[in-house]
């Protein structure tokens, strides 16, 4: 057990017959999306929310470079796209609280981002939450594609 | 029952996670004590706890392990042995953290402080100021908003501090010394 990337050079051969694991993936890896997508946007009726959504969307890429191996994984997001997405939910989240200022009300107030307050509430929740999944998900494949990445056999 | 069950479960694996030396075990009996965790959440009704628990201990922890076993080995080299005098400080302060616990109010008691203070306040005002039925979501992200957005910076800074120290992909054909590798690349 070397390094996962040349474990998984090695494994990309052997894997290519491992049908069941291939395919019952490729059948998860939607399966995988969707609940984050479900677990993010109705995080404020049931459990969930935007850290949970987030770790789960990042486990589906996850699953994709375990299974694949990490080079095919990091072609489905680049290095730059993963920065972007790091850096973009944050700056999400402290530009609706500065939005909230612009409005009017205090940083981080949503409700006078519309005319309704409680409208307003939702929506600055619906973004902020939003802006939480992306970081998180983002964060989360960059460490581990970072970890996995790490090549020391020259 | 099932709480007690959990409980001891958890003891368990906590013992042997102590007397293994082989880290694969252990990286795998520490994801099912998470799970256990978050098991546990569940049955106490911190379903949003128990959730992240599962996500983040359970599933995203031990896949991060996992990838640190596969860049240095995955059995522990030396047996250090028992060091009495850390020993006798372990003793004594887990000793003093068990006697902190028994002035704690009793699991779910209404008049525990934490129950006196903004709690009520939330429950009341949560559904209609927020429009949100779950007071969890609109505790995190409206009236903890500050604290949501600092716990959203902590993630950012972790994958920003990982990016930093190991980020830049090493070349395959490059010798690297051994040096250069353990991170004290200039």
């Amino acid at each position: 057990m070397k390094n996962l990337r040349a474990m998984s050079k090695r494994r990309r051969r052997e894997m290519q017959h491992k049908e069941v694991l291939r395919v019952c993936s490729k059948l998860l890896i939607p399966l995988i999306m969707l609940f984050a997508l479900y677990v993010q946007f109705h995080g404020d009726f049931g459990p969930g929310g935007g850290f949970q959504a987030g770790v789960i969307f990042a486990s589906a890429f996850i699953l994709y470079a375990l299974i694949f191996g990490v080079d095919v994984g990091m072609k489905v997001l680049s290095p730059g796209a993963r920065r972007f997405f790091l850096a973009a939910g944050l700056l999400l989240y402290a530009g609706v609280g500065i939005a909230g200022m612009l409005f009017g009300g205090r940083y981080l107030n949503y409700s006078v981002l519309l005319q309704d307050p409680v409208a307003g509430q939702h929506l600055g929740i619906l973004l902020i939450e939003l802006g939480v999944g992306v970081t998180v998900a983002a964060a989360m494949i960059t460490i581990f594609y970072v970890f996995a990445n790490q090549d020391e056999s020259e | 029952m099932i709480f007690y069950a959990l409980l001891t479960f958890m003891v368990v694996s906590a013992l042997a996670l102590l007397w293994l030396r082989n880290l694969f075990a252990v990286v795998m009996l520490s994801g099912s004590f998470s799970l256990n965790a978050a098991v546990l959440y569940v049955v106490m009704d911190a379903v949003d706890v128990a959730f992240t628990e599962a996500a983040v201990g359970a599933g995203i922890a031990t896949v991060l392990m996992l990838g640190t076993l596969a860049l240095t080995t995955s059995h522990e080299k030396s047996d250090p042995g028992v060091s009495w005098p850390h020993f006798v400080v372990v003793v004594v302060v887990g000793s003093a953290l068990i006697y902190g616990t028994l002035d704690m109010p009793r699991y779910g008691d209404p008049m525990a402080p934490i129950h006196q203070h903004v709690g009520p306040d939330y429950i009341e005002r949560g559904p209609t100021q927020t429009g949100m039925p779950n007071v969890v979501t609109s505790i995190l992200a409206s009236y903890r908003g500050y604290d949501t957005l600092g716990e959203v910076t902590v993630v950012f800074t972790a994958a920003a501090g990982v990016l930093a120290l190991i980020g830049r992909r090493r070349k395959k054909k490059n010798k690297i010394n051994k040096r250069t590798r353990s991170g004290e690349r200039s």
